[in-house]
């Protein structure tokens, strides 16, 4: 058995540098393929993580008058975070909200000085909340506005509640998401089917390269699996191959693009790649393989009667 | 050991070498010599020998085994019980003599050790120990049938099938390759062999089965080439 397998391999490899420069062409169309295979992938996790990026922006603001007790906000507070698919909800004092907006303005002279003319702190604590989904935003906010109704006219407590939509912006990547992974995918295909169909010729004509040698395996009995065997060996080596050229084109291009993304996207797709290199390596190679096996095993068993 | 039973093939575009109602047998370490004129049907019958042809009627026994109704996945296992010679020797190139031998007994799967031992002891036995590591290039005709016939022994076949194995080689080619075919038929394997060639056969004195138009139209047990 291992002898066998030992033997198959030898004549695949030896097959694949009798035709080398045939191989070549398999290897060039199955490395594109495996390239935006890998390529779909990348740009769909940057833009799944800017898409969770922004979604972590959103959040609902209160705005409590300066003058709100504190024992109404905290009962403000405990109503909100009874609330289902609300994940948190963040107080900001009196007093943290100045120290924040004097940093926030620390350049801006002139408000700073009418901030002193003041006085006092003329700005109110706030709760700040998150949702778990960004479609729980709504009701969220409509349960705030209700508050704000339900409050005595005279004196109220919500000064204005603010809902930062950024439901846009997340319909938008959403969508481009979506486009990315369908123009993706139609590419994707495309290049498999091209590849699948050029290796097929390739193997076609290793078999009518090698038809004196099969004729003369099958008169003194070799089995149907040491015949067709070194094939299959090419169609894998093609995939392999392929795959590792892709590979080393892609990380230089990373280690290029990795910082520019990281500023952009706050993702940096070269800290991805080699955070998840042996995964990312086993889809490429096992794409190209299977890519490889299929189209040798479709030829030889067109080509290939024994 | 071999049975041809009222074996007929018939070609749709009406392609020479078609057989009709071909019956005989052969029996265990027999030496057959099958002659006649080209597309006498002598190359089908043994095609259908090694299955690589389908007879349109009637059958063809390997002992108790009906060749035609193996199945694919069987063949090759069948394929080894018989090694085959033929004109165009069928040697590859790119390897040497050692090689070519050593390749039949890689593809049945047999180990180095095996290989080693066997290969040299074939290409003795075709007195081409001296030639061992010549490509087929660098050899004459004759001794490149020798290394088919190797080839077609290596793996101890019960038939040898020798298609016109002496087609294309000179006077003393021939005689030495139908010394060997007799020495490995004397050591105990069958043999059958077409051939066009009068002094061999005449030679030989061997049983002749003579066919014309597919048929077989002569059966001697010390036959003469008599067309």
């Amino acid at each position: 058995m291992w002898t066998d397998f030992k033997r198959i391999a030898r004549s695949g490899f030896v097959g694949f540098w009798r035709n080398a420069f045939v191989s070549l062409s398999a290897i060039f169309v199955m490395t594109v393929t495996l390239f935006v295979v890998v390529g779909t992938m990348l740009v769909d996790q940057l833009l799944g993580a800017s898409l969770a990026n922004i979604k972590d922006k959103v959040d609902i603001n209160v705005y409590f008058v300066p003058t709100a007790e504190q024992t109404d906000i905290e009962a403000l507070q405990n109503s909100l975070e009874a609330l289902p698919g609300v994940a948190e909800v963040k107080f900001t004092s009196r007093d943290a909200a100045l120290i924040e907006f004097r940093e926030r303005h620390q350049n801006d002279e002139l408000t700073l000085q009418a901030l002193d003319e003041l006085g006092e702190n003329p700005l109110g604590a706030s709760l700040a909340v998150r949702a778990n989904e960004t479609s729980q935003y709504a009701s969220i906010n409509q349960f705030l506005l209700e508050q704000q109704e339900q409050e005595d006219p005279q004196n109220p407590i919500i000064d204005r509640v603010n809902f930062s939509r950024n439901e846009a912006a997340i319909e938008k990547l959403s969508s481009i998401i979506g486009a990315v992974e369908r123009t993706g995918l139609i590419t994707m295909l495309v290049l498999v089917v091209a590849a699948v169909v050029i290796t097929f010729n390739t193997i076609r004509l290793a078999i009518y390269t090698t038809r004196e040698e099969i004729s003369v395996m099958r008169l003194v009995g070799a089995s149907n699996m040491f015949i067709r065997g070194p094939f299959m060996v090419q169609g894998v080596m093609y995939g392999v191959i392929a795959g590792v050229i892709a590979i080393l084109i892609l990380y230089p291009l990373l280690v290029w693009l990795g910082p520019a993304t990281a500023t952009f996207f706050q993702f940096n797709i070269f800290s991805y790649f080699v955070s998840n290199f042996a995964y990312i390596f086993m889809v490429v190679i096992g794409t190209g393989v299977a890519l490889g096996l299929i189209s040798s095993i479709l030829a030889v068993s067109r080509y290939l009667r024994v | 050991m071999i049975y041809f039973e009222n074996v007929s093939k018939r070609y749709s575009g009406g392609e020479s070498g078609a057989l009709e109602n071909v019956t005989f047998q052969v029996e265990p370490k027999e030496f057959v010599s099958i002659v006649g004129h080209s597309g006498a049907g002598k190359t089908t019958l043994l095609k259908m020998l090694i299955a690589e042809d389908k007879p349109s009627e009637g059958r063809v026994f390997f002992e108790s085994l009906d060749i035609h109704q193996i199945p694919k996945g069987k063949l090759p296992m069948f394929r080894r019980k018989i090694g085959t010679v033929f004109q165009d020797f069928k040697l590859l190139p790119h390897m040497t003599a050692f090689e070519n031998v050593a390749f039949a007994m890689e593809a049945n799967g047999r180990s180095d050790i095996e290989i080693e031992e066997n290969v040299p002891q074939a290409l003795e036995l075709v007195d081409l120990g001296e030639k061992t590591w010549n490509f087929p290039g660098e050899l004459s005709g004759g001794e490149k049938q020798r290394v088919a016939i190797a080839r077609a022994i290596v793996n101890q076949p019960d038939i040898i099938i020798a298609d016109e194995p002496t087609g294309n080689l000179d006077p003393i080619a021939t005689y030495e390759v139908v010394q060997i075919l007799k020495k490995i038929n004397d050591l105990g394997t069958t043999v059958i062999m077409t051939t066009h060639n009068k002094g061999v056969i005449d030679e030989l004195g061997r049983r002749v089965i003579t066919m014309d138009e597919g048929r077989v139209v002569r059966d001697d047990k010390e036959g003469k080439y008599v067309l």
